[in-house]
C-alpha cells in the first residue's frame, strides 16, 4: 500500500487526481497555494481567477469559488470583483503568456494601480497549452515549436524579466517574489505572504514561479530538475525582490488641482 | 412639414455661435417648447468652422441636423462658404458686414440676405464681449422664436453669477440683444 | 444610503451623455469601468462628477478590452456594473462580451456609434450594428435596444439594467454620436414613481458560508473539453433566448395597415423617418411607418405581419445595409421589394427619407 501525501484542505478533493500531466509543476504550485489557503483560513473569502494555457485548467481545482476567464484577461476580471467587493481576497492564476505577452498591459496597469489583488505566474518557459512554442519567457537557444533552431535573441529578444519589471513600476506596499517549484518551503512562504499583503490593503503582490513542463521539454525526471535549477536560474533570479517597507508610508498625496473643462 | 423653426449658426472658434445656440434652445426649452440642439464637433471642431443646429417646435421634433434652415447665419468667410448647403428658398440668410465676401460668395436662393453690422457695433458701441449676443438678439428677432423676455431670462441663467459680480455686464448684454433684434427687425 | 439621486420626476434639458449618466444612477448602477472614447466620453465624465454624492465608484482601465472584463468581475461580485464604448472600442469590447455571453452574466454597454472602419470619424453613425447585435466569435445572444429621443435613452438604460439582471444575457443600449452630444428635453425620473421595479442584482462570486462545507463552490468557466458539452450548453442557451426574445421585443409603427410604402429605420434615424411619413400622410398619401426598437432579438413577427402587407419597404440607415441585413434575414420568404436608402456614416434627414418616398410614388 502506499502512502499519499494530504491534500490541502482548500482543495476539491472529487476532481482529483487533477489533469496535469506527469511532472507539471502546476500541482506544485497549487499544492503551495492550497496550504496558503489553509494556513490563513480564508476559504470562504477567496476568489480564484485561472487564465487560459494550462492554467485553465484549475477552474474546478479548490473548493473556492472560481472563475475562469480568458487569456491574459485574468488580472482586469480579479479587478473588477475586488473593487466591487474589497472584502474577497482575489487571486489570479496565469501563465507567462496570459502575463507576459496577451495581458501584458493588464499586468503592467494593474500594477502601476496597486490593485489590492494577487498574480500568480507560473513561468514554464513555453506555451504548454498550444503544444509547445516560444513563450516572452523561453531562454536564449531554447528548441520550441516556434523557434525549431533555438531561440535567436536578436529577431526575438531576451527572456522577460517579469517581476523585476513590476518591481520598478509599483509602489511601496507592493510585494514581488520570483519561486521556483524546486524549492517547496519558499515558494509557499512567497504565496502565503503575497496573499496577506492584498489581506492587509497594501498593495499589488505578485509571485512569478519558475515551473516545469517535461512534455514540452521533452525531458526526464532528472533534465526536468536541473533545467529549473540550474538553466531558468541562469536568468531568472529567485527570492523576494520587493517587500512593502512598514518604516515608508504607503501612497503619497496625489490629488493635484488640474483646470479642466468645465461642465459643473 | 410640420412647423419647426430651423436654425444654422457657423462661425470660427471663439466667436461663441456654440454658446448662443446653447442658450436659444434653453430659453425655448424653459418656455416649454420642444427644442433640439447639436453642435458639430470632433476633427473639423479643432481649427475648422464652428456649426450649430438648433430646432424649435410646439410639436416633437425629427432629425437632429436638416438639410435646409430657416434661418442661417455666418459670422466669417469660410463659414459662408460652408453653411452654403443649408440655404434654400426658405432661408434668411444673416452674415456679418465686416465679412470680406462678394455677392458670388452669397447664396443664390435664400428668400432673404440680411447683412448686420455686429462686428461694428459690438466694437463701438457696446463691447466685442457681447458680440455673440448681438447674434442671438438677431436670431431672436428674425425668428420671434422665442420671447424677447425669454431670452434675457436665458441669458440671466447663463451669465447670472458674473452679473452678480459686475452688474454693468447685464445691461451690456440686456442692450446686445435689443439691438440684434432691432438690426433684423429695422431691415425689414 | 445615500439619497435617491432623482426625487419623484422633474423635466430636464440634458446631452445624450449626460442622461445616460443620470439613468444609470437612477437604475441603481453602482460601478463604471471605462476607457476614453469619442463620443461616449462625456457618460465617464458626468458618471465621475456624481459618483461621489451616491456613493457609486469607478475605474479608468488601461483598454476596453480590460473595461468590459473588470465589468464583468464587477457583476460577479455582484454589482450592477456597466461600461459605455464607441466603436474602435466597441471592436475591443468585444472579447469580455463574449465572455459575458458565454457566462450569462448580466453587463450592461452602452455604444454611442462613430463612424466606421477604423476609427473613421468621431462623430456618427449607424455601423456599429453588426458589431453590436453579433460582434465576437457566437451567435449573438444579447439584447439590444436602439434608441432614439433622449427620454427613450433614459428609460431604456433603465430597462436595460432590468433585463440584464432578469434574463441574464448581455444588454446593450445602441445610442450614436448625434444622441451623444444633442441636447433636448425629457423627463427624468426615480423608477419607483413610475411604478418600474428595479430587478436586484446578486452575488455570483463571494456568496455566503464555506464552499464545500456549507455551499458547492461557484465555479465558472468559458472552455469546454469535449464539442458535445458546448452544444449542450448552448443548446440551452439558444433555447432560454428564444423563450424569452417575445417578451423582449418591441416595436413602434403607425399607418401600416394600408400602406403603399413602409418606411423602415432605427435609432435616430427613425425619428427623421417618423417625421417624414407624418407629412407625406398629412397629404394624404399611405404611406407607414415601422421601427424596432430592439435590434437583437427583433420583433420578428410584427415585422412579417407589416412587410409581407406592404407593397415596397423603404430601409433607411446610416450604415451600408447592416440594419437591411437584419431585416432580410427575419422577412425571409417575404417577396415585398425593399428599397435602400443607405448613407454610411452620415445623417438622414427628414427631407431626404420624404424625397426618397416621393421618387418611389412617383415611380
Amino acid at each position: 500500500m502506499s502512502v499519499q501525501p494530504t491534500m490541502p484542505k482548500s482543495w476539491r478533493v472529487d476532481t482529483k487526481p487533477h489533469k496535469f500531466c506527469p511532472g507539471c509543476g502546476h500541482g506544485l504550485v497549487l499544492k503551495a497555494l492550497g496550504q496558503a489557503i489553509d494556513e490563513l483560513d480564508i476559504q470562504d473569502r477567496v476568489v480564484f481567477g485561472c487564465d487560459i494555457g494550462c492554467s485553465l485548467l484549475a477552474w474546478d481545482f479548490f473548493n473556492v469559488d472560481t472563475v475562469q476567464t480568458h487569456h491574459g484577461r485574468t488580472n482586469p476580471v480579479m479587478t473588477g470583483i475586488k473593487r466591487a467587493n474589497p472584502d474577497l481576497i482575489c487571486i489570479g492564476y496565469m501563465g507567462d503568456g496570459g502575463g507576459y505577452a496577451i495581458g501584458s498591459q493588464h499586468l503592467v496597469n494593474a500594477a502601476t494601480r496597486n490593485e489590492r489583488i494577487t498574480a500568480i505566474l507560473v513561468n514554464n518557459a513555453q506555451y504548454g497549452m498550444t503544444g509547445g512554442q516560444m513563450a516572452p519567457t523561453t531562454l536564449p537557444g531554447m528548441k520550441t515549436e516556434t523557434t525549431p533552431y533555438g531561440r535567436d535573441v536578436d529577431s526575438t529578444g531576451y527572456p522577460c524579466q517579469g517581476p523585476e519589471m513590476v518591481a520598478a513600476i509599483t509602489r511601496e506596499g507592493a510585494y514581488v517574489a520570483r519561486a521556483s517549484v524546486a524549492r517547496p518551503v519558499p515558494l509557499k512562504n512567497y504565496i502565503k505572504r503575497a496573499i496577506e499583503n492584498q489581506m492587509s490593503g497594501n498593495g499589488f503582490s505578485f509571485v512569478e514561479c519558475l515551473s516545469t513542463c517535461p512534455t514540452n521539454w521533452r525531458t526526464n525526471n532528472v533534465e526536468t530538475i536541473n533545467f529549473v535549477e540550474k538553466e531558468m536560474t541562469k536568468y531568472y533570479n529567485v527570492g523576494e525582490i520587493k517587500v512593502p517597507d512598514p518604516k515608508e508610508p504607503l501612497g503619497i498625496k496625489t490629488s493635484i488641482k488640474v483646470p479642466t473643462g468645465g461642465i459643473g | 412639414m410640420s412647423k419647426v423653426i430651423k436654425i444654422a449658426m457657423a462661425g470660427e472658434g471663439g466667436q461663441g455661435v456654440q454658446s448662443v445656440a446653447e442658450i436659444i434652445a434653453a430659453a425655448a426649452n424653459d418656455e416649454g417648447k420642444e427644442c433640439l440642439y447639436i453642435p458639430n464637433f470632433g476633427v473639423e471642431q479643432r481649427g475648422g468652422v464652428s456649426i450649430a443646429f438648433v430646432q424649435i417646435s410646439d410639436e416633437a421634433i425629427g432629425a437632429p441636423k436638416f438639410n435646409t434652415g430657416d434661418i442661417v447665419v455666418a459670422l466669417s468667410e469660410r463659414a459662408v462658404a460652408r453653411t452654403l448647403q443649408y440655404v434654400g428658398p426658405q432661408t434668411t440668410f444673416v452674415y456679418d458686414a465686416s465679412l470680406n465676401v462678394s455677392a458670388e460668395d452669397l447664396p443664390k436662393n435664400a428668400k432673404r440676405i440680411l447683412e448686420i453690422p455686429a462686428v461694428e457695433i459690438s466694437k463701438n458701441e457696446l463691447s466685442p464681449r457681447v458680440f455673440n449676443i448681438i447674434i442671438m438678439g438677431a436670431v431672436v428677432g428674425a425668428t420671434g422664436v422665442i420671447s424677447v423676455e425669454g431670452a434675457k431670462l436665458a441669458i440671466e441663467k447663463q451669465l447670472g453669477a458674473k452679473f452678480e459680480k459686475q452688474p454693468k455686464l447685464r445691461e451690456l448684454n440686456f442692450s446686445a440683444i435689443d439691438r440684434g433684434i432691432d438690426l433684423v427687425t429695422k431691415a425689414g | 444610503m445615500s439619497e435617491k439621486p432623482i426625487q419623484g420626476e422633474r423635466r430636464a434639458f440634458l446631452t445624450g451623455n449626460e442622461v445616460v449618466a443620470w439613468a444609470a444612477v437612477a437604475s441603481e448602477a453602482e460601478i463604471m469601468f471605462g476607457y476614453p472614447i469619442t463620443p461616449q466620453n462625456e457618460i465617464m465624465h458626468y458618471w465621475t462628477r456624481m459618483a461621489p454624492k451616491f456613493n457609486k465608484r469607478f475605474l479608468q482601465t488601461e483598454d476596453e478590452i480590460s473595461a468590459g472584463f473588470t465589468t464583468n468581475g464587477g457583476v460577479l461580485a455582484g454589482l450592477k456594473a456597466f461600461t459605455a464604448t464607441s466603436g474602435p472600442g466597441n471592436t475591443l469590447m468585444q472579447e469580455p462580451i463574449s465572455m459575458a455571453e458565454m457566462m450569462r452574466l448580466p453587463i450592461v454597454t452602452i455604444v454611442q456609434q462613430r463612424g466606421g472602419p477604423s476609427s473613421a470619424t468621431v462623430i456618427y453613425s449607424q455601423q456599429e450594428v453588426n458589431l453590436t447585435t453579433h460582434g465576437g466569435n457566437g451567435e449573438g445572444l444579447r439584447i439590444v435596444y436602439s434608441t432614439a429621443t433622449h427620454q427613450e435613452l433614459f428609460d431604456y438604460t433603465i430597462k436595460a439594467f432590468n433585463t440584464a439582471w432578469k434574463y441574464r444575457f448581455p444588454t446593450f443600449v445602441l445610442g450614436d454620436g448625434y444622441q451623444a452630444k444633442m441636447r433636448e428635453p425629457l423627463t427624468i425620473y426615480d423608477p419607483e414613481v413610475r411604478g418600474i421595479e428595479m430587478v436586484p442584482a446578486y452575488k455570483f462570486v463571494g456568496k455566503p458560508g464555506k464552499p464545500g462545507v456549507d455551499r458547492p463552490p461557484t465555479q465558472l468557466r468559458n472552455i469546454f473539453n469535449m464539442e458535445e458539452e458546448l452544444f449542450e450548453e448552448l443548446g440551452e442557451q439558444f433555447a432560454d433566448f428564444e423563450k424569452i426574445s417575445p417578451q423582449i421585443a418591441e416595436c413602434e409603427q403607425f399607418g401600416c395597415e394600408n400602406a403603399e410604402i413602409v418606411v423602415t429605420a432605427h435609432g435616430i434615424v427613425a425619428r427623421a423617418a417618423k417625421s417624414a411619413v407624418k407629412d407625406l400622410r398629412e397629404r394624404g398619401l399611405k404611406v407607414g411607418y415601422f421601427r424596432p426598437i430592439t435590434l437583437r432579438p427583433l420583433p420578428v413577427k410584427e415585422l412579417r405581419d407589416t412587410f409581407s402587407r406592404a407593397q415596397k419597404v423603404l430601409v433607411a440607415e446610416s450604415a451600408n445595409g447592416q440594419f437591411d441585413q437584419l431585416l432580410k434575414y427575419a422577412a425571409y420568404g417575404i417577396t415585398t421589394e425593399m428599397v435602400p436608402l443607405f448613407k454610411p456614416g452620415v445623417g438622414i434627414n427628414s427631407e431626404d427619407i420624404y424625397d426618397k418616398v416621393m421618387t418611389m410614388l412617383a415611380s
